[in-house]
């Protein structure tokens, strides 16, 4: 029996739907099937990966945690997309942005200001737009393709973060740790309770309907969505493509850049080489899972954050790999784009042609 | 309508018959039991309005697509075409509306792409030389494509199908991007055809010249077969009244009153760069339209048109401010969205992805360009009543057919899509307003609405540049008409003064030097 791929004509709104459910389902069944290939009971796999981490108060507190800083970056990240300028280099930005905040967390005395922690965030903000405004000066002025060159910057980046905390920012009570001074309480994102809940874990969610809202209703989000669906109709209608990409690049890095602060002042307290385990880059596939929407994005930012801990539970009571949690992603991010084309497409049994009997 | 369907006598003997031929697409039944019978060594038109089933028709006898139901009898053996390879190989060829050539690649090279059997390519160029004057199609085997004009394109992709001995030969509205004069010369060349066997399978929607070229007309509306006839015999508005199911509104807008006012757009030595490769650099052009006053730009495609309407709307600015004045303000560097709050309106040639976005909904679209003039947008937010209460009013106003203002763009057919988006223009009142191609694709009776609307603005005081390729278009509704060839504007004529034969020779390229001449023309 034959199938044939062949062009809907039209969107289809069931698949738009279907096609990260399907996805999801069919990561599922590829992850059983590499555990059993391991050698790992395939549903006992399943069950540790994607069900022990949340199954508890303090697990659901960390898929929170963990959720945070993936979907403040890819809430940013789907504006950018909408608009067909492709930021891939998240992971740059979120590490300006920790890096510009925590340079003056360390500068001031403890505890001097009221206004401390405000202003570090401000310059969390800065930092990452000023990393994701190199990206944009130079595909504007040398029409520089922003694939490779926010991607080239996240390198540079965690290379900076390398030399300040070997260098010049190295604790110096720190026993020769590559690794900064744990900030002051001035500078600390606040937590809530007993919880490691933080502030980033409202103000992510609350960003992300935010940028919905931008988006649906304000002239800019319609300028933004034109230059992208269709930059000739955008010049038509007189929008200024430079300056739709300077604003969509500004608005994922500093949302980056806000992410990155948040995570070095909250769950991590200090600097280290490794402040994100490639968050910018997970955020690339929160942004496609969630459809590009900013309220997609929250609930793909929570299964990314699942799959971290998963990995994490994996690791200790499978005696798994830290990579299972980049396959995972990698294999969901395939699946998806995979399952998008039945969003344009249908498959068709082609029956064999009426044989003329003869 | 039966005495129709049986009063044509087959002649000759049939060299392909279709038969109960069906294609449904989603949602629509795009062939719906089609009958068709090509006799050997005939030109037969295939006559009917865009969306009537034609191009589907014709893509399945070509193997592009399969039909749902029907059979289809070749030389008297029944066949099912499963690819353009096999049918060329039977004997089949077609000359596409659009062209599939490589910009960069000489004539030949071009040729040689599109044979399939590497014995074809041998002697090539001696054969190109040989059925290009057997047949009237002079060309230069080594000239790069982006040198050539669109009559010169045609001509290879014609030679490239003959260079295959086709029985039939299927030519897609092949006379909409030629001047009068080539348009001729290629009738020359298809009934050379004829007589040497060739049957031509000839699609248009174009009256005229099917009465003067074809023998026999299968007539389509909506999908179906609706009459058969012998072109000649019948007048272009019979045609016309079989092509579309209502009697035509008789169109005569030659008493019309013109109450000229003052200069609302004046252009002035303007001269610009394309922005596009292989794009026409606009050289010095110059014309004034009054209030009031249509202005017709005609030219064949690719003359700079594109390039003009860029320019006018603001999507390329001029060298100076002084290029283009609106009602007495310089505005030649103005950005597109400043130039229509003095009242600039423009519409241009392509609907998909330039005068519309066709993902978004018909408000979205209302909103796109006139967001400015309707004040559609508050304190940066969009006035989502008042941008759906604009889109509705142009549904009503020009009769879109569509479930309402949050229907996809795309979801309408091109006429209903190009009403609304003329609409659009129109509604915000323009002072000027620049229009590119407004029927291009669309069915009579849209066109029919479009015309009076344009009549209409004109008549409120509107200054109206009408740019198109289609001169029965521009002789019916313009008041003066200029040639754009080469990116050279001609002097503007009274529209009495003008003849098709001027305007053909204009349209060459005659007013400009003797080397976009011998370009334009056939040599």
């Amino acid at each position: 029996m034959l199938y044939r791929l062949e062009p809907r004509g039209e969107r289809s709104l069931f698949w738009s739907y279907g096609s990260p459910v399907l996805a999801v389902i069919l990561t599922i069944i590829t992850m059983m099937a590499i555990f059993s290939l391991l050698g790992k009971p395939p549903v006992q796999g399943i069950e540790t990966f994607l069900i022990t981490p949340i199954s508890t108060a303090s697990g659901l507190s960390s898929l929170l945690v963990r959720a945070a800083p993936l979907i403040m970056i890819g809430a940013g990240l789907a504006l950018c997309y909408r608009a067909n300028v492709w930021n891939i280099g998240g992971d740059g930005q979120f590490t300006l942005g920790a890096l510009a905040g925590a340079g003056l967390a360390l500068a001031l005395p403890n505890g001097a200001f009221w206004w401390e922690y405000p202003l570090v965030l401000c310059l969390g903000v800065l930092g990452g737009m000023f990393w994701a405004g190199i990206v944009a000066f130079l595909k504007l002025r040398f029409n520089a393709n922003e694939i490779l060159t926010s991607l080239m910057l996240v390198y540079i980046a965690q290379l900076i973060l390398v030399w300040l905390v070997t260098g010049p920012w190295r604790d110096p009570q720190g026993f020769g740790f590559p690794q900064s001074a744990m900030f002051g309480a001035g500078a600390t994102t606040p937590d809530f309770g007993t919880t490691s809940i933080h502030l980033g874990c409202l103000l992510a969610p609350l960003l992300a309907l935010v940028l919905w809202q931008i988006l649906a209703r304000s002239v800019l989000g319609f300028q933004l969505r034109v230059v992208g669906q269709a930059p000739r109709a955008a010049r038509f209608a007189g929008f200024s493509n430079a300056r739709l990409t300077w604003i969509a690049l500004l608005v994922s890095g500093g949302l980056s850049g806000l992410a990155g602060i948040i995570e070095v002042t909250g769950p991590i307290g200090q600097l280290t080489t490794t402040i994100t385990p490639g968050y910018g880059f997970s955020a690339v596939i929160v942004a496609f899972l969630g459809r590009l929407h900013p309220v997609g994005v929250i609930f793909a930012g929570l299964l990314l954050a699942l799959s971290y801990l998963g990995g994490d539970a994996a690791q200790i009571n499978l005696n798994m790999p830290n990579a299972i949690t980049g396959i995972f992603q990698g294999v969901l991010l395939f699946y998806l784009l995979g399952a998008d084309v039945l969003i344009l497409h249908r498959f068709r049994r082609i029956r064999p042609s009426a044989p003329e009997a003869a | 309508m039966d005495s129709e369907l049986d009063n044509t006598v087959l002649e000759r003997p049939p060299l392909l018959v279709l038969r109960g031929i069906v294609k449904q697409f989603p949602g629509c039944l795009a062939n719906d039991h089609v009958d068709l019978t090509i006799g050997k060594g005939e030109i037969h038109a295939l006559l009917g309005e865009n969306g009537a089933g034609k191009s589907t028709l014709v893509k399945i006898i070509y193997g592009v697509m399969k039909p749902d139901a029907g059979s289809m009898i070749w030389n008297g053996q029944p066949v099912s075409i499963a690819s353009p390879a096999q049918a060329r190989a039977l004997g089949i060829g077609m000359v596409f509306q659009h062209f599939s050539l490589f910009e960069a690649l000489t004539v030949s090279e071009n040729i040689a792409l599109g044979l399939n059997d590497p014995k074809d390519r041998e002697n090539l160029e001696s054969r190109i030389a040989e059925i290009s004057t057997r047949y009237g199609l002079p060309l230069d085997p080594h000239k790069a494509v982006h040198d050539l004009s669109v009559g010169e394109r045609q001509r290879i992709e014609i030679v490239r199908c003959l260079l295959q001995n086709p029985k039939l030969l299927i030519m897609d509205e092949p006379t909409s991007v030629l001047t009068p004069q080539e348009v001729s010369k290629l009738f020359d060349t298809l009934r050379r055809l004829r007589d040497e066997g060739c049957s031509i399978l000839y699609i248009s929607h174009k009256l005229e010249e099917i009465r003067t070229l074809c023998e026999r007309a299968t007539i389509m509306r909506l999908g179906k077969v609706v009459a058969h006839c012998n072109p000649a015999e019948k007048t272009a508005r019979d045609l016309a009244e079989m092509m579309i199911s209502a009697k035509l509104k008789q169109q005569d807008y030659s008493n019309k009153t013109i109450h000229l006012g003052g200069d609302r757009l004046v252009v002035n030595k303007l001269t610009i760069r394309s922005n596009q490769q292989f794009g026409t650099d606009l050289k010095d052009i110059s014309f004034t339209v009054k209030g009031g006053e249509i202005f017709g730009i005609a030219g064949i495609a690719g003359n700079g048109q594109g390039e003009l309407m860029d320019a006018l709307s603001g999507e390329i600015p001029a060298g100076s401010p002084m290029n283009i004045l609106l009602d007495g303000a310089a505005i030649g560097q103005e950005r597109p969205r400043a130039r229509r709050r003095r009242g600039g309106c423009f519409l241009p040639e392509e609907r998909n992805g330039h005068g519309a976005v066709g993902q978004m909904t018909l408000a979205e679209n209302g909103f796109l360009s006139a967001h400015v003039r309707g004040a559609l947008g508050r304190f940066g937010l969009i006035n989502a009543k008042r941008t759906r209460e604009f889109a509705a009013k142009v549904i009503h106003a020009f009769d879109v057919r569509t479930t309402g203002p949050l229907a996809e763009a795309r979801s309408l057919s091109g006429g209903n899509l190009q009403k609304f988006l003329v609409g659009r223009e129109v509604l915000q009142q323009p002072g000027v307003l620049v229009i590119s191609q407004p029927t291009w694709g669309v069915d009579a009776g849209a066109a029919a609405a479009i015309y009076e609307a344009l009549l209409q603005l004109a008549a409120a005081g509107t200054a109206i540049v009408l740019i198109s390729q289609d001169l029965d278009e521009i002789l019916l509704l313009c008041d003066r008409i200029a040639v754009i060839a080469a990116g050279r504007l001609s002097d503007a004529m009274n529209v009495k003064d003008a003849t098709i034969e001027k305007i053909g020779l204009l349209m060459g390229g005659t007013h400009t030097g003797k080397e976009e001449l011998a370009h334009a023309l056939p040599a």
